[in-house]
């Protein structure tokens, strides 16, 4: 029985345990930092964490919720469940400023803002050389080593580097 | 209730996902350089997981057990309801690169107008897929662009495919009596409605690359049917053999 008003320790515990999970692809930055973490919360009794994807067939989808899931059992919370929803669907915008700041000292640079779709269709953001923090960048190609990068070149320090494409 | 219209419905659009998705994953290790390479198989990836997200939708909507696995690889060709154009084989690298442009230039608004659908498992898929198809409408296009503006050879080349093609774009803009059920309940979009933003994103990329529109002329259609062509047949073979010989085999 759990009553009103008074904080579920399960699931402030389960909360605090997957919070902690990282990216499978990119371990700097938590499942929390990249805002692929929905909720955590108590129905029908039981404990229900709640993911959404960043790209439709992003391979890390499964690992993340294997993951969840063995995070979740070797905290000893019993019978959890984690569902995936698709809406809202996931944008770059849900990273948190703690996980950009995570992703840029780790030479990935961060997802600039999205500004909305028609402007994303033919132009590019201006990219910050996560190592350099010089704008004189150019876009060598619109996709990387996973989904969810592209791969630019600072023109000031010369070093190649990720961009967290803007989704 | 079972509604056997919208499972025909989503069972055609995650055909057309799948059999384009295997097309492009045919580049896998393939392709002219390693970036292009990277980018097919990330385009490839999309398709397939937006084909996943929908067969799932359409087994849960058929209510028979059915799971993704089970719609994309035991069923045969006549079975398939993809669009032609996603069926044919890939060809050179321009002729990939121009049925990318012309079928993303068609799925970037047709999800985007599919967000607002009345089934909402629909409406989040396309969420999600709205936004992976606008990348493969930019790489498309800016590969036609360079193909066309460049050098003779590939110039030849981007034009045979151009013409080649066309005659595969009118079955997109196609509905049968169950697809206009559909659209009445707005649940699917309006394919023909599309067409003037099709065209225009179409004449922008062939005018930039300095090609010439190719005329209309007779369009082929037959895929939401099961007339399909006989390329269909061969990638399926390929495709399936594994998950036939050993049924129900995880990995």
């Amino acid at each position: 029985m759990v009553n009103a008003g008074v904080a579920d320790i399960e699931v402030e515990r389960a909360r605090s345990v997957v919070s902690a999970v990282p990216d499978p692809e990119i371990p700097v930055i938590t499942i929390a930092d990249l805002g692929v973490l929905r909720g955590v919360e108590r129905r029908n009794g039981i404990v229900v964490v709640t993911l959404t994807p960043t790209y439709t067939g992003c391979p890390a989808t499964l690992t993340i919720r294997l993951d969840v899931e063995a995070a979740l059992a070797q905290a000893g919370i019993d019978g959890a469940r984690v569902e995936t929803v698709l809406s809202p669907a996931w944008s770059t915008d849900d990273i948190t400023q703690e996980g950009s700041d995570k992703l840029r000292a780790y030479g990935i640079a961060p997802p600039a803002r999205s500004t909305g779709k028609a402007a994303r269709l033919f132009a590019d953001a201006t990219i910050s050389c996560p190592r350099c923090g010089s704008t004189n960048s150019t876009r060598i190609s619109q996709f990387g080593s996973t989904p969810c990068k592209a791969l630019w070149r600072c023109e000031a320090c010369r070093e190649p580097f990720d961009v967290f494409k803007c989704l | 209730m079972p509604d056997p219209q919208l499972f025909t419905f989503t069972l055609g659009l995650a055909d057309d996902a799948l059999v384009l998705g295997h097309r492009l994953s045919e580049w896998s290790g393939k392709a002219p350089s390693l970036e292009e390479d990277i980018a097919l198989s990330n385009l490839g990836l999309d398709l397939i997981g937006q084909a996943r997200l929908l067969y799932t939708h359409a087994g849960a909507i058929e209510g028979r057990g059915r799971d993704e696995d089970q719609l994309a690889y035991f069923r045969d060709d006549r079975a398939y309801r993809n669009l032609l154009i996603v069926e044919l084989p890939r060809g050179d690298f321009a002729s990939t690169m121009v049925r990318q442009l012309m079928w993303a230039a068609f799925m970037h608004p047709y999800y985007d107008t599919m967000t607002r659908s009345g089934d909402a498992e629909l409406s989040g898929i396309a969420g999600k897929a709205v936004k992976e198809m606008a990348y493969h409408v930019r790489y498309a296009a800016e590969w036609v662009i360079r193909l066309g503006d460049g050098t003779p050879e590939s110039r030849r080349r981007v034009t045979a495919a151009l013409v080649d093609l066309w005659g595969y774009t009118g079955e997109m803009f196609e509905m049968d009596g169950g697809e206009q059920d559909l659209v009445t309940q707005r649940i699917a979009p309006d394919r023909s409605a599309l067409r003037p933003i099709w065209d225009r994103t179409l004449d922008r990329v062939l005018t930039q690359a300095a090609l010439p529109r190719p005329k209309d002329r007779y369009m082929q259609s037959g895929g939401r049917a099961g007339r399909h062509t006989e390329h269909l047949g061969h990638l399926l073979a390929e495709m399936q053999v594994l998950a036939r010989a050993h049924p129900g085999a995880k990995w």
